[in-house]
């Protein structure tokens, strides 16, 4: 039986107050996606994979958002945006030298460290690679404890694919496999067009044995943890990462709940074995 | 046996079939590569061929005039090709292109029906698993247009 992911929220005296960052870095990944590095300074900012941090445009707002570096990097606090709001679009024009204010890290890991000896298929849908990046990072820096590695991912075009370059490192490696998928293309794409649900047959992965970690749209997430099952993917070893309201990302505001659960605080990252009966229910 | 015998076995689509039943297939089955962008068939043009894919990758695809050919979807080695059960002379309505180099067996369509025709077990297996493939790419169709029309 796999452990729960368990919450590694640093305490702190004050947990409301943001710490403000410059931004370092910027990245345009995608038409409306942008990937900003922040200098945490000389202490560095420890996170675990699959965390967010609530992230502040002064006398705007704040929003959670998933950090997508490389766990082993301390120097560098990395978030993948989407514009999609007044916050985001506002954090999606910052270029260096411009302050965001951060407060984190908040929320249950990927499991990475529990899953050694197994199989490990990582699975995204659009913008979910991004807090599944630092556990792939984890992985590949711990690559000899797992057996076969398999990431799965799918965008709408190609042209929304994030982490370009990375995606070609990692193919290149002989220690990972990487499908990915597009829901449309042009004549010039020469790879699979459809969900990422008709990559997992072309996967290679012993079922009893594996590990699953999956991030994306709710239906996406849905209906790959149908698969999984069904070919036998154990559910308590089916981890999902799931997006609600994240206000206060301490449990206390309530806006994130689900059910008797605070998504902020109990999660993002479940098993899909505790959070299935609340997944299922439309009324929620 | 003919060489043709164990690929038709491998394949998904044929997988557990009795030996005389992969035999009787083999013997209207042949093997083909399509070369990357080579046309395997063609909207319009009548349905006479079921393809098994093997290995590689085959865009379907439906051309527009404004913006030339769309890819729908792909189809992937271990997958079929064509329909089984429709009213003779039906046609295709999508381009079926190779994406890569593409190795196929090929069972022409008058061979198949009339061999599923004589023998009803072999027909309602095979049926049986077309029906199958063909719910699951209508699902994976309906999660695409899903997150096609609403940004998922």
């Amino acid at each position: 039986m796999a452990s729960e992911p368990r919450s590694v929220t640093p305490g702190r005296l004050e947990p409301m107050l943001p710490v403000l960052l410059p931004v370092v870095k910027r990245r345009r990944e995608t038409g409306d996606t942008v990937t900003l590095a922040l200098d945490p300074g000389p202490e560095g900012f420890g996170f675990a994979p699959g965390q967010f941090n609530m992230l502040t445009v002064l006398g705007l707002g704040e929003v959670p958002i998933s950090i997508s570096g490389d766990p082993g990097d301390r120097s560098r606090l990395v978030h993948t945006i989407r514009a999609v709001g007044p916050v985001t679009r506002a954090l999606c024009r910052l270029t260096p030298g411009a302050t965001v204010g951060v407060r984190g890290p908040y929320g249950t890991p990927w499991p990475v460290a529990g899953q050694t000896g197994r199989d490990i298929l990582i699975i995204a849908g659009g913008l979910g690679l991004a807090p599944l990046r630092p556990a792939l990072c984890q992985v590949l820096a711990r690559r000899r404890e797992f057996g076969a590695v398999e990431v799965i991912y799918g965008a709408r075009r190609p042209e929304d694919l994030l982490y370009r370059e990375e995606l070609s490192r990692w193919r290149g490696r002989f220690d990972v496999r990487v499908h990915v998928t597009v829901d449309a293309a042009g004549a010039d794409w020469r790879g699979p067009v459809g969900v990422v649900t008709t990559l997992i047959p072309h996967a290679r992965f012993d079922p009893p044995y594996t590990s699953a970690f999956i991030c994306g749209p709710g239906v996406m997430m849905r209906f790959t943890v149908g698969d999984l099952l069904a070919r036998g993917v154990p559910e308590e070893r089916i981890f999902v990462s799931l997006e609600r309201n994240m206000q206060c990302g301490l449990g206390l505001c309530g806006h994130c709940q689900l059910g008797p659960l605070f998504v902020c605080k109990d999660g993002p990252v479940f098993s899909y074995a505790r959070v299935k009966e609340w997944l299922t229910l439309r009324e929620i | 046996m003919t060489r043709l015998e164990p690929l038709l076995a491998e394949h998904p689509f044929c997988r557990d079939l009795a030996p005389g039943q992969i035999s009787r297939l083999a013997a209207c089955a042949r093997e083909r590569q399509f070369a990357a962008d080579e046309v395997l068939a063609r909207e319009g043009e009548e349905i006479r061929e079921f393809f098994l894919i093997r290995s590689g990758r085959v865009a379907l695809e439906i051309f527009t005039a404004r913006r030339g050919p769309l890819l729908i979807q792909t189809r992937e080695a271990g997958d079929f090709l064509g329909w089984l059960g429709l009213e003779p002379h039906a046609l295709w309505v999508v381009d079926a292109r190779a994406l890569e180099v593409t190795r196929v067996l090929i069972l022409p369509l008058p061979c198949l029906n009339q061999l599923l025709e004589e023998d009803p077990i072999l027909g309602y297996q095979l049926l049986k698993r077309f029906t199958q493939g063909l719910a699951r790419h209508f699902a994976s169709m309906k999660r695409q247009v899903v997150n096609l029309l609403h940004g998922l």
